[in-house]
């Protein structure tokens, strides 16, 4: 298939980039737009390792042709810090020692900051029921949902600070 | 007072890089005219290859080459571990099938092309035509007279036999006397096939540079060392122009100890075509052709006296090797499962025979735990059988036959010698966390209204830290066992230690950066550990058996050691005073008695590195190299409870709590320390409890997805309950044992006999692995079905 430019507002910036239209955002993200910290378990939508936001909202990048997320916001674990601030999950991922291997770290990153956005508040069924699409072999998840709580608690206090 | 890393949670140095995408795996890796490799593979379980026709994929866009196994002339890839005095066969295993195919998955030819999508879509028109043959898949089946043989030279499919004794005429005794007058318990085990699913699949990158001659691999390996050892013999190229790196490495579980042949066919066809070959596995060629754990069926059985003395455990197993035999495979249902019958208990008669059958399937080798687990696991389940048939507490049966506490070796029948233990001692935390009596108490309310609630208790030793090279010999591991490693301080002052082990998500960068800032008294900040690339680092034999802290930790230690001594003679010297004379603490050499007169080891570092003014036979730099070869095994320990309740009505069993009480001996770092019991933890309850791989009768393998392979997710499990005892290694220099697979070795028995012990009124007392709630509820069934309560 013919290659044909496309455009991407990924983690803030937007690229120009020539690829098939038959590749999945995974693919232009991580061959093209070398942006290497979205993973690839499966590719058939079963593992979470590639789970980016796109327009906030958690996707499987194996899953969504890359043509389809040209005009949305697409952050990948790259563009989760603000500069040189990281976010408050990936803090708490490093305090709780939540990665081990680090390979499912990017996907469980994604789908934990999503929530996050939404519920600053969760509940321990909440946070396992937010990440039951990411596979980790490692950590078993324990310290991965301790990471969440903490995260949590952490933007609770500073936005009630508010 | 010194002040200690060692013994903290100290946030892991890996993080940073993990937590911001800002690092790279195999298969990030993308070198200037990089081509891709695709492997062709049999769809078939067994059969006869009767053409290959490359003609309309060679034709196809972008492809660049394809070759078939008549046109690759590499050597078999060689099984490393020949265990001795067991017949054993290792029939040949070419890289690509030439003739015959014998497992789903099995190459036969590859495709490389200018991208990945071009050489996928090639791959699809290698035309193959086959004739399929009968296969076999279940190794109790396989050995029978008639069954279809996987390899003409393998009679029976017998690939080895192989038996542990204590003496067999004391063994025979023991069972004899117990079936007069005592009791004698019996089961057979299926220890289902299961799927390591390291989350990063294989991956290797190879680059053949054709002027200096010199191949570098990029590759998923646990052991970097062992697979250049490998390649090299493999591609002719000799060591010291052959470089392998272990980059980022995501999770291995042992599939990543084998060098497997799509390795090898990469660096082969980098060589042949003079450019960048890359290789990387789907999910489904990892389920499909990555070696698969466990797949034993069992007949074990257990003596005992009436008031609950043990005298005896024998078993027969049947170990499932699949369809060539993998690097080590082997070594686990022998060396790794046989030797470890005694547990933690005092047993005067143990026999295991292992036989290693060959099988139409993928081949099996090293899964976490590897061997251990197996043995855990028939121990603990007979150990409960017996209970049950004495009608006494299990806890209580445990305690009267657990090795009594000893510090300094202690000798079990079977021929090891233990390193130290406190095996009650653990028991008596767990109980007293768990509220064992309570909750009997608990359970036998629930009982009266009808309730499944149930309680399972393991008590168990291990044996890691892989080991005394002359053991490895002496047991026909076709490698050593030590580990070595270089601590450089630079006359800057920073210290680089560079070991041979190669871990991939053990976290000692962190951990063993701790050891050094304990003896050298450096932050921990200024302490680079550098592993997984055979260039930059020495030889050492790589990171698996829980071995990479109690072995390649002792031999930086060691090596951090001779650094402070030279350091200090520097130091004496430049503060003209007698080395006797010179106290160190946190960095700092000082004159005794006038602590103001010091040289800090940064000091030393630089004036014996100028080497203006050295004492007398003084080398310059600051650097040492140690190899380390233990004595002896490493023997972690504990005790592990789980409840559960089943619903009856589903057969769904609820993990209510899990407890674990570990003793790997003083932790370096408690954080890390949980997450390797966590994580293990949850493999050993994807056993118990949802994993498993099924292949129909024809081998075609049905679990061939995530989604038909279930593993754990985040959903399953409480709050784990962790505590732990401190029981030194005798023999480590800072006492440290493995403990990177105690939670799958002691998790699977623990809620196995949990379930069992809630199903107890019904009268179940099997059901195979994995505990689903369709088949816990069809056991509850047919047990109603039976009249059970
Ligand atoms: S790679 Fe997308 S879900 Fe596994
Ligand atoms: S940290 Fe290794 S898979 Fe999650």
């Amino acid at each position: 298939m013919e290659k044909q430019l496309m455009t991407f507002h990924v983690n803030g910036e937007t690229q120009e980039v020539a690829a098939s239209p038959t590749h999945t955002l995974l693919e232009v993200l991580r061959e093209e737009l070398d942006l290497t910290g979205v993973k690839h378990g499966c590719e058939l939508g079963q593992c979470g390792a590639c789970t980016v936001l796109v327009d906030g909202s958690p996707m499987l990048s194996c899953l969504m042709l890359a043509i389809e997320a040209q005009e949305c916001e697409i952050t990948t674990v790259e563009g989760l810090a603000q500069g040189n601030t990281l976010h408050p999950l990936q803090q708490a991922f490093a305090e709780r020692g939540a990665a081990q291997c680090g390979y499912c770290t990017p996907g469980f990153l994604l789908s934990g900051a999503a929530l996050l956005a939404e519920n600053t508040h969760p509940t321990r069924d909440e946070i396992q029921v937010a990440l039951a699409g990411n596979l980790c072999r490692c950590t078993g998840y324990t310290k991965i949902i301790e990471a969440v709580e903490l995260a949590a608690e952490r933007m609770r206090s500073v936005s009630e600070a508010h | 007072m010194t002040t200690r890393i060692f013994g903290s949670g100290i946030k892991r140095r890996e993080d940073p890089r993990l937590i911001t995408g800002q690092t790279r795996y195999t298969d990030d890796f993308q070198l200037p005219g990089m081509v891709y490799m695709v492997v062709v593979r049999s769809p078939h379980a067994h059969a006869r290859i009767t053409s290959i026709d490359i003609s309309a994929a060679k034709a196809s866009p972008g492809v660049v080459a394809v070759f078939t196994g008549q046109d690759v002339p590499l050597p078999g890839v060689p099984c490393a571990w020949l265990v001795p005095g067991s017949d054993l066969k290792t029939p040949a295993h070419p890289v690509l099938a030439k003739d015959t195919v014998r497992y789903v998955g099995d190459g036969v030819a590859i495709v490389i092309a200018t991208n990945r999508y071009l050489a996928q879509d090639a791959a699809d028109l290698v035309q193959v035509s086959y004739d399929v043959l009968p296969a076999v898949v279940n190794p109790e089946d396989a050995t029978k007279d008639g069954a279809p043989l996987v390899h003409d030279d393998v009679p029976n499919n017998i690939a080895f036999r192989w038996v542990a004794s204590s003496g067999d005429e004391g063994v025979d005794n023991a069972f004899n006397e117990a079936a007069a007058s005592g009791v004698v318990v019996q089961e057979r085990i299926v220890q289902q096939r299961l799927l390591p699913t390291a989350m990063e699949p294989r991956s290797a990158v190879a680059q053949w540079d054709q002027f200096a001659e010199e191949l570098t691999v990029y590759s998923t390996s646990q052991n970097p060392h062992i697979a250049r050892f490998i390649l090299s013999a493999l591609t002719g190229v000799p060591e010291h122009k052959l470089r392998v790196i272990a980059p980022e490495v995501g999770g291995g579980f042992g599939s990543k100890i084998p060098v497997y042949p799509d390795e090898a066919l990469t660096a082969w066809a980098s060589m042949k075509l003079g450019v960048p070959v890359k290789w990387t596995e789907t999910r489904s060629e990892n389920y499909q052709v990555t070696i698969h754990g466990r797949d034993h069926i069992e007949y074990v059985e257990m003596a005992a006296t009436n008031e609950g003395k043990i005298t005896g455990i024998r078993g027969k197993v049947y170990a499932g090797m699949g369809a060539y035999l993998s690097t080590a495979a082997p070594g686990i249902p022998t060396i790794l499962h046989g030797l470890m019958y005694s547990g933690a208990y005092t047993i005067p008669n143990i026999r295991c025979e292992s036989i290693g059958v060959m099988t139409n399937t993928a081949p099996v080798d090293a899964y976490r735990g590897a061997g251990r687990p197996e043995a855990t696991f028939l121990v603990e389940r007979l150990v409960d059988r017996l209970a049950a048939k004495l009608n006494m507490d299990p806890v209580e049966l445990r305690r009267k036959n657990l090795i009594p506490p000893f510090e300094n070796g202690h000798n079990v029948a079977i021929g090891l010698t233990y390193d130290s233990g406190n095996y009650e001692g653990a028991l008596n935390k767990l109980l007293s966390i768990v509220d064992y009596d309570g909750f009997r108490r608990e359970q036998a309310a629930a009982r009266q209204q009808g309730r499944l609630l149930g309680i399972g208790v393991t008590t168990y030793s291990e044996i890691c830290g892989l080991g005394p090279s002359q053991v490895a010999g002496a047991v026909g591991f076709q490698g050593g066992l030590w580990e070595s490693a270089i601590v450089r301080v630079s006359p800057a002052g920073k210290v680089q230690a560079m070991i041979g082990a190669s871990p991939h998500g053990q976290g000692e960068e962190t951990t063993f950066a701790q050891i050094i800032s304990d003896e050298l008294g450096f932050p921990v900040e200024d302490i680079e550990i550098v592993h997984g690339d055979t260039d930059r680092t020495p030889m050492g034999w790589g990171s698996y058996g829980s071995r990479t802290t109690p072995v390649s930790g002792a031999a930086l230690v060691l090596a951090a050691r001779k650094v402070k001594e030279k350091a200090r003679a520097m130091a004496a010297h430049l503060l003209e005073a007698s080395v006797d004379d010179i106290d160190y603490a946190d960095g700092k050499f000082m004159v005794r008695g006038s602590p103001d007169k010091f040289k800090t080891i940064q000091d030393a570092t630089l004036m014996a590195t100028l080497a203006w003014n050295l004492p007398a036979g003084m080398d310059p730099g600051m650097e040492a190299s140690q190899f380390y070869d233990p004595p002896n095994f490493a023997y972690p320990f504990g005790a592990h409870a789980a409840i559960v309740e089943i619903d009856p009505e589903t057969g769904t069993v609820a993990l209510q709590r899990y407890v674990a009480v570990d003793d790997c001996g003083p932790q370096i770092n408690p954080m890390i320390v949980e997450g390797q019991i966590h994580g293990g933890i949850v493999q050993g309850v994807g056993q118990a409890l949802c994993e498993g791989v099924v292949y129909d009768e024809n081998g075609q393998l049905l679990t061939g997805t995530m989604m038909d392979y279930a593993m754990p997710r985040a959903d399953m499990f409480p709050t784990f309950e962790l505590d732990s005892t401190v029981t030194p290694s005798p023999h480590h220099p800072i006492g440290v044992k493995g403990i990177g697979e105690t939670g799958t070795i002691a998790s699977t028995p623990t809620i196995y006999n949990a379930v069992m012990d809630a199903l107890r009124p019904l009268g179940i007392e099997q059901i195979e692995m994995p505990l689903t709630a369709p088949r816990v509820w069809k056991a509850i069934q047919d047990a109603r079905a039976k009249g059970g309560a």
